[in-house]
């Protein structure tokens, strides 16, 4: 003790307190939300930040301000995290085309590699969820009580069946078949535009992984009864039996009646 | 026993002709071949629509009683132990889980699942189009105005047995449309309330209701559709089926195939291709994935919640119906002595209102239309429907109502395919609900007068050959082949009817209903377009070269040249 | 009935004169003449016509073995994906089985049986000899009756046969108990804890972050005895807005915990559950018939069929930082009454 208080006039001493604060809080900190995040899986390098602000600056700060603080088009991208950039550049909806009700998704500007950059640059504007680790990814879940959790969270806006839904004022959400494990879970994470922000307190990492492995095993499953026409229910029925099934009776009908040659 | 029959003895010889001898004395079979035997039924494929309702009604009862033997519409609950894995453990009543079983575990279950199902949109769907046949057709009129009732029966008996039908499984889709219905049951006033808990037994979802639209589904609305079936089939017999007119056919005739051998052979035949039809189309495409959709829950709803396309009209309406009109509320709660009472005309307005005005118009339609016109004469032959234009016009507006409803159901589906605004599909829509059926009658009504018109042209001039002659002195025409009398007589034989002003009654006064139906007449009527007569045809052919006509398409030069 | 059938316009049996008649119409020209069909002439169509017929009933055969197949043979690993082979090839069996016969019902008639054009005459629906006889039969047991001489028995008769059915539709009114004042509470109360929907964990106020949106059931539903109607009146949605976006109405003020609001999810129109919930424009929008309510106006109605906006369920946070309700809803939940008030 005596060493200590003998050099707490040393010019190094700032430095160390303000170290030992850091690593104080940000271990509690740590501590204190690990519960409720699933861990990074990806960690970036210094290069990746700096070539993610260059990409950043040329294709995104338009819209998201200089210092992606936000403008009159486009929303302040601090906190939002990794995940987001992974979900909207990897799904093609960020850079967006034009001004609408909704990002439409098209294909992706970027590849995996400048995503990452732009994802870690994004990353270190401040905390925000980050992309999810591999576990959580595999369809090993329970895919039971991820399709409870799918109907009861999701399928209002996605359908039961995962063929997509509308909002109101022309905004929609899309289909759910041929979007990757990943970009389900970071849009869970991150409530892309008016889906909302399931974070992990909501709806847990296992929990995310059972949705996952439910939408996974339908999607591998396909229907047993035949051509889905579309999983949209008695409205492609309807229109089916009227169109298709009426127009090939009426064939019959004509031929029917119609005299032998 | 020796039988001593007033009309001699006769001994058959075969083994079979004693068969039928044994039964054929006891009920008189042979006065049923006589009176049917060779009964004579015209020959149309728009005359089929009738038996493909038949047809896929009898698909049905085949199928669904295979269904009821392993259906168990039981609410009680249970966890799910078959064989589809998503749904493995999960919390579910009996009937969807028994429904789960049907199509997951017993072998050709989906399939009679599928065929059921599709064959049930198919009967409403040809209840409808026959429905449309005959009235587009007039054959609702004397002495069919009581069959077109009946028909209009088994036409909400239908949807009865439809939406009986699809709510059985309990699932998340038909369990949500049990929700609405109950919604607008208790928006009922006065007796709202009692009749929701009447009917579910208590609060919804309560446990009773499955069980109780099972009874409803396989006893007392098949009893009430084969009592109809067989009432309305008595009537064809009797009033025998109508014609088209043509050479040949009048009023007084039916002209076609005896029953036997032809006329059954064809629609006998055809109860199979119907039936082959409906397989196929079951063996092809998924109808109801029930196991989508989960079990029915009151918290879960899915994006894209639609009843079946036959009641979709009125979900159509329900949400067409504004909540608040510029300020205005729709629903009310008015003070009485005794409290306050709330009145939801956003939901009874919608539910009770257009249905009313179809149903009504629909059933009471043959007896407006023969005060109208005046006309008491049976009618045994079809009109064209270009030949009663505003009839057509006003059928015509009436589909464009229900058709607006009906998309009105899809509003989100369409929102989301076609790239629009939600909200912008519901307020075209709204337009559309009161102005579509104007632009419609007006557009139709245009629509049968030229064809009327253009009828007359070909019967005046010939139709159009596509041969071009060069006549001597320079100039071009084109040579019009004139109808052979068979080809004319179908465009020239059909009643045009007159206005009939109001007349005044026995004591010479002309009553204000008498001057309403004249004003009607004068609606219907003003523009007619009136058949060709001989003596028009005559005129037609002195505007040209004086020679015969002829029918023959070889002449290189032909003897008569129609200018124009 | 009459063989009428056809032949020239003078020999068939309508009127005689055919073609233009003096009069404003056409006459009818009687049937056209019959033209006979190929197999009517060529025996060798003829023997084509059967030949076509026969393959088709052999078609059917084929069908129909075709489904035992399907049905005894495949999907005997009973995975999803042999469950649709074996449908496919149930329902093409069927098809062919059916489609084989009555095609080929069908082309017989068309082809091989005889296509004269028949006519028979109409009827009288209603002769008027019948009438008169029935007429005279009905006077005749009306009059046997006595029914008119005897008002005693007429009106005791009236009597009793209006009342007798009654008892028949009294038999039902135990299909349901009264509704009573049940509409008018759920199970949520002072003190009650806000769980997930469907795992009944409770949630802490810290758990719910800008954006989110919880799907709510009250503690205790899952083990409820009955557990669905219950559910149908006391599912909530909880979402956390900014609190400068919320505008309580007075007395309201203390329904929401920093900007955490909850209310019902049944929807006020006809009681589909009100679940989209869009984040940025903070609308809530039942996907039944559209009804948008707004939540920065306490989810009154901004669109659709709905009229009043969904009740709100005042939350507080109990000392261990879970989310509570205050009280149950102070209005009736779901779709609108009669009694409501």
């Amino acid at each position: 003790m005596k060493a200590l208080s003998q050099r707490r006039r040393h010019p190094l001493a700032a430095v160390v307190l303000l170290l030992l604060g850091l690593i104080v809080t940000g271990g509690i900190y740590a501590a204190a939300s690990g519960a409720n995040e699933a861990q990074a899986a990806t960690t970036y390098t210094a290069d990746d930040v700096q070539q993610g602000e260059k990409l950043f600056i040329a294709n995104c700060a338009t819209c998201h301000g200089m210092e992606s603080t936000g403008t009159e088009n486009g929303p302040s991208l601090v906190g939002v995290g990794a995940a987001s950039v992974d979900f909207q550049v990897g799904t093609g909806r960020m850079p967006m085309a034009m001004q609408g009700p909704q990002a439409q998704q098209k294909p992706a500007q970027f590849n995996d590699e400048q995503t990452a950059q732009l994802a870690a640059y994004v990353a270190s504007l401040g905390a925000g969820p980050s992309v999810p680790e591999e576990q959580y990814l595999e369809t090993t879940g329970d895919a039971a009580a991820g399709g409870e959790l799918f109907r009861v969270n999701c399928a209002m806006c996605h359908n039961a069946a995962g063929a997509g839904g509308a909002l109101t004022r022309g905004k929609f959400a899309p289909a759910l078949e041929g979007v990757s494990e990943e970009h389900i879970y970071e849009a869970m994470v991150t409530g892309p535009q008016n889906m909302p922000v399931f974070s992990d307190a909501n709806i847990s990492p296992e929990e995310k992984q059972d949705i996952i492995t439910f939408l996974k095993t339908v999607e591998a499953n396909g229907s047993p009864g035949g051509a889905e026409l579309g999983s949209l229910g008695p409205v492609s029925e309807g229109l089916f039996i009227w169109t298709a099934g009426l127009g090939l009776i009426i064939a019959f009908t004509i031929w029917l009646t119609s005299r032998s040659s | 026993m020796t039988a001593t029959s007033a009309t001699g003895t006769y001994e058959p010889k075969t083994k079979l002709g004693r068969i039928t001898n044994f039964v054929d004395s006891r009920v008189s079979g042979s006065m049923m071949v006589k009176e049917f035997g060779r009964k004579v039924f015209p020959d149309h494929w728009s005359f089929m629509f009738g038996e493909v309702a038949l047809y896929s009604f009898v698909i049905l009862l085949l199928s669904g009683t295979f269904l009821t033997f392993f259906f168990d519409p039981s609410m009680a609950e249970t966890h799910y132990d078959g064989s589809y894995v998503p749904l493995k453990g999960v919390e579910m009543s009996v009937a969807y889980a028994s429904s789960l079983d049907i199509s997951f575990d017993i072998r050709g279950g989906l399939f009679m699942r599928q065929v059921h199902h599709w064959s049930a949109l198919l009967f409403v769907a040809s209840v409808s189009v026959h429905m449309l046949r005959v009235f587009f057709t007039g054959a609702f009129r004397k002495p069919r105005e009581l069959n077109w009732v009946v028909g209009g029966v088994l036409l909400i008996l239908a949807l009865a047995a439809g939406f009986t039908g699809y709510s059985l499984p309990d699932d998340l889709l038909s369990g949500n449309g049990l929700r609405i219905i109950d919604g607008v049951i208790k928006a009922i006033p006065v007796v709202g309330t009692y009749i929701s808990f009447f009917l579910f037994g208590g609060e919804f979802p309560g446990t009773a209701v499955i069980g109780r639209l099972y009874v409803l589904h396989i006893l007392l609305v098949p009893a009430l559709i084969l009592l109809m079936i067989a009432i309305h089939l008595f009537m064809v017999v009797i009033h025998k089926h109508t014609q088209w007119r043509g050479p040949g056919r009048t009023n007084n005739n039916v002209v076609g195939f005896p029953v036997g051998p032809v006329y059954a052979a064809k629609a006998g035949g055809f109860f199979f291709i119907v039936f082959g039809i409906v397989a196929f189309i079951s063996a092809v495409f998924t109808i109801n994935p029930i196991w989508n959709y989960g079990p029915y829950d009151p918290s879960p709803v899915s994006a894209g919640t639609q009843p079946d396309w036959y009641i979709g009209w009125v979900d159509g309406a329900l949400r067409l119906m504004p909540g608040w009109l510029f300020g205005f509320p729709f629903e009310w709660n008015i003070p009485f002595p005794w409290g306050v009472n709330t009145l939801s005309l956003n939901v009874l307005l919608p539910a009770l209102v257009p249905a009313g005005i179809v149903f009504t118009l629909l059933f009471t339609w043959p007896w407006i239309e023969a005060w109208v016109t005046k006309d008491k004469r049976i009618h045994n032959l079809l009109d064209r429907p270009r030949n009663a234009p505003t009839r057509t016009a006003i059928g015509v507006a009436g589909v464009i109502f229900y058709c607006v409803m009906w998309a009105a159901a899809s509003s989100d589906l369409i929102a989301t395919h076609f790239l629009v605004s939600l909200n912008d599909v519901t307020y075209w829509l709204r337009f559309l609900f009161f102005f579509g059926p104007v632009i419609g009658f007006i557009v139709a009504r245009r629509i049968a007068l030229a064809l009327q018109r253009k009828d007359r042209e070909i019967v005046l001039h010939g139709m159009e050959s596509g041969r071009i002659v060069r006549l001597p002195h320079g100039e071009y025409i084109e040579v019009h082949e004139p109808l052979d009398e068979y080809k004319r007589y179908k465009l020239v034989a059909f009643d045009s009817p007159q206005v009939q002003p109001a007349q005044p009654d026995a004591r010479g006064k002309v009553s204000r209903q008498e001057k309403r139906r004249g004003a009607l007449s004068r609606f219907f009527f003003e523009d007619r377009v009136a058949p060709v007569t001989p003596a028009e045809l005559e005129a037609a052919h002195h505007h040209e070269a004086p020679a015969e006509v002829e029918a023959s398409a070889e002449d290189q030069a032909p003897a008569s040249l129609e200018k124009h | 009935m009459g063989d009428h059938s056809h032949g020239s316009p003078n020999t068939s049996g309508t009127v005689a004169t055919a073609g233009q008649g003096v009069e404003g119409e056409f006459q009818n020209p009687g049937l056209p003449p019959h033209r006979p069909r190929l197999a009517d002439t060529d025996p060798r169509a003829e023997k084509r016509a059967e030949k076509q017929v026969a393959i088709l009933f052999a078609i059917s055969v084929i069908g129909t073995l075709l489904f035992f197949y399907a049905y005894f043979f495949i999907r005997l690993d009973e995975t999803i994906g042999t469950l649709r082979v074996q449908n496919l090839f149930l329902g093409l069996g069927t098809a062919f089985a059916m489609l084989g016969i009555g095609v080929g019902i069908v082309h017989w008639a068309k082809t091989l049986m005889p296509d004269h054009e028949v006519i028979e005459e109409r009827h009288e629906i209603r002769p008027e000899e019948d009438r008169v006889v029935a007429e005279k039969m009905i006077g005749d047991i009306i009059e046997e009756t006595g029914i008119k001489r005897r008002p005693l028995i007429r009106n005791t008769l009236l009597g009793a046969v209006a009342l007798a059915p009654l008892p028949a539709i009294a038999m039902f009114r135990d299909l349901g108990p009264l509704p009573g004042d049940a509409l008018r509470h759920t199970m949520w109360d002072n003190g009650v804890r806000l769980t997930r929907d469907p795992s009944g964990t409770p949630i802490k106020a810290s758990d719910v972050t800008l954006g989110s949106a919880f799907h709510v059931i009250p503690e205790g539903l899952n083990d409820a005895e009955h557990k669905l109607e219950e559910k149908a009146k006391a599912v909530v949605l909880l979402m956390r807005l900014d609190p400068s976006e919320l505008n309580p109405s007075p007395g309201r003020e203390d329904w929401s915990v920093d900007g955490i609001v909850a209310y019902s999810k049944i929807c006020t129109h006809v009681g589909c559950p009100v679940a989209l919930y869009e984040q940025h424009t903070h609308h809530l929008l039942c996907p039944c018939h559209q009804s948008t309510f707004d939540l920065t106006q306490e989810c009154a109605v901004i669109f659709g069929p709905a009229v009043r906006p969904l009740p709100q369920l005042p939350i507080a946070v109990d000392d261990e930082g879970y989310l509570i309700a205050t009280s149950d809803f102070t209005e009736p939940v779901g779709p609108s009454y009669w009694e409501r008030g």
